[in-house]
C-alpha cells in the first residue's frame, strides 16, 4: 500500500479501536434468539405465504444487523452506506420484477 | 536538448478518499455487491423453481433441521470471533488476532464438516442428482428416491445453492488460513487435501470436491511466492468482511431452503 492508502487505514483501524465489545455480543445474541424464533415458527403450522413472509422479514434484519456491525457499515460515511446498498437493493429489485408474475403467483396461489 | 523538469504537485501523505476507506476494502465490497447478485440469482432459481413446480417435497425431518439450526449457530460464532480478531489487529495483538482467526476456522470447519455429513446422508438415502454415482451398500430411502424423480428440480436447486455457500465457506476458510498462517498453512492445507480425497470413498462428491483445496494450495503458494508480505489489520478486515457474507448468505439460505421445506407431522 502506498502512504495515502496506509493513512487511511490507519484512521479506519483507529476509529475501530472505539468499537466496545458488549455491543457485538449483543449483536451476536440477537442473531441467536432471531434464529431460535425462526425455528420454533416452522413448528406453528402457519399458511406458507405467512410464515415466508415473516421468515423473510426476520432474515432482513439480521442481515442489516451483519452489514451494520459485524462489517463496520454502519460506520463507514453515508456515501459508501448509500452507493453499496443501493445498487445491491436496485438489482436484487429489478431480478424481482424479471419474476414478477411468478411472485405474484405467491400473493394469489400460496407456495405450493 | 536539455532535460525538461516538468513540475508536479507532490499529493500530500493524506488525501480524503471518495468513500472514506482504503482501496482494498472499497474492492472487497465490490466483489461482495456482485457475489451478492450470484447468490441472489440462485436464491430466485430456487424460488422459482419451487412455485412453478406442484408437489414441492418437504423433506427435511426435525433431525435435519437441528443440524441446520447448529450450523447456523457455527457460523452466527464465527461471525463474532471474526469481528474479535479484526479487533484485536487494530489493537495490534498478534497472538489474540490468530487465536481469533482460528476460533473462526473452526468454527467454519465445524459448519462444512456438519454440511458433508448431511450432504451424504441424503445423497445415501437417495435424494441425488444424476452426476451422483450411487451409494452402494445402502437402502435408498423410497420417500428420497421419488423426490429425486418426481421432482429433480428440488436437488438440483438445493445441491447448487447449498454447493455454492459451502465452496465459499471451504474458500473463506482457506482465506482466514492465509492471513492467520501465511506459508505455514500450505502444509496444513496440503494435508487436509490428503485426508478429504483419503477418507472420502470415490462415489462421494467430496471424493473429486476434495481438489479445490489441493487447487487453493497451489494457488496461494503462487500469491506468497509473488508478493510475500505480513498481514495488516486491514487484510484482517477485509478477510473479516468476506466472511461475514459468507454469514450473511447463509441467514437466507437456511429459511428458504430447509425452514420453508421442513416435514411437519
Amino acid at each position: 500500500m502506498d502512504a495515502t492508502q496506509i493513512a487511511i487505514a490507519e484512521r479506519v483501524a483507529e476509529e475501530q479501536r472505539h468499537h466496545k465489545k458488549a455491543q457485538f455480543l449483543w449483536v451476536w445474541a440477537a442473531l441467536l434468539v432471531m434464529t431460535g424464533i425462526e425455528v420454533y415458527l416452522t413448528y406453528q403450522n402457519m399458511a406458507p405465504a405467512k410464515m415466508l413472509t415473516i421468515l423473510m422479514g426476520l432474515s432482513l434484519i439480521k442481515a442489516a444487523l451483519i452489514i451494520g456491525f459485524f462489517m463496520h457499515l454502519r460506520y463507514e460515511i453515508s456515501r459508501m452506506k448509500w452507493i453499496t446498498m443501493c445498487s445491491v437493493v436496485a438489482c436484487l429489485i429489478l431480478m424481482t420484477i424479471f419474476f414478477f408474475p411468478d411472485a405474484h403467483r405467491i400473493i394469489t396461489l400460496g407456495v405450493k | 536538448m536539455a532535460d525538461t523538469v516538468v513540475a508536479r504537485e507532490v499529493p500530500s501523505v493524506y488525501e480524503p478518499s471518495l468513500f472514506g476507506t482504503y482501496s482494498k476494502k472499497i474492492g472487497m465490497w465490490l466483489f461482495l455487491m456482485s457475489d451478492s447478485l450470484t447468490f441472489g440469482a440462485l436464491l430466485y432459481a430456487y424460488s422459482y423453481g419451487r412455485i412453478s413446480t406442484a408437489g414441492w417435497p418437504t423433506p427435511f425431518h426435525s433431525e435435519s433441521i437441528v443440524n441446520a439450526t447448529v450450523m447456523t449457530a457455527f457460523l452466527l460464532t464465527s461471525s463474532l470471533t471474526m469481528v474479535m480478531a479484526v479487533r484485536a489487529s487494530v489493537e495490534r495483538n498478534a497472538k489474540a488476532q490468530t487465536l481469533w482467526l482460528l476460533a473462526t476456522i473452526a468454527c467454519g470447519a465445524g459448519f462444512v464438516i456438519l454440511h458433508g455429513m448431511e450432504w451424504s446422508k441424503l445423497i445415501a438415502e437417495g435424494l441425488t442428482l444424476p452426476m451422483f454415482p450411487a451409494v452402494p451398500g445402502h437402502e435408498v430411502s423410497a420417500e428420497f428416491s421419488s423426490v429425486a424423480k418426481s421432482v429433480p428440480q428440488f436437488p438440483s436447486t438445493f445441491y447448487t445453492l447449498t454447493g455454492m455457500h459451502m465452496l465459499h465457506v471451504t474458500l473463506g476458510i482457506v482465506y482466514l488460513g492465509v492471513v492467520a498462517l501465511r506459508r505455514k498453512f500450505i502444509p496444513i492445507l496440503l494435508a487436509l487435501w490428503l485426508i478429504a480425497w483419503l477418507a472420502t470413498p470415490s462415489y462421494s462428491p467430496f471424493h473429486y470436491g476434495a481438489h479445490v483445496l489441493l487447487v487453493a494450495a497451489i494457488v496461494i503458494s503462487i500469491v506468497l511466492w509473488l508478493k510475500p508480505k505480513v498481514y495488516d489489520s486491514s487484510d484482517v478486515e477485509v478477510a473479516g468482511l468476506y466472511w461475514h457474507f459468507v454469514d450473511l448468505v447463509w441467514m437466507f439460505i437456511f429459511p428458504l431452503v430447509y425452514l420453508m421445506s421442513a416435514r411437519i407431522l
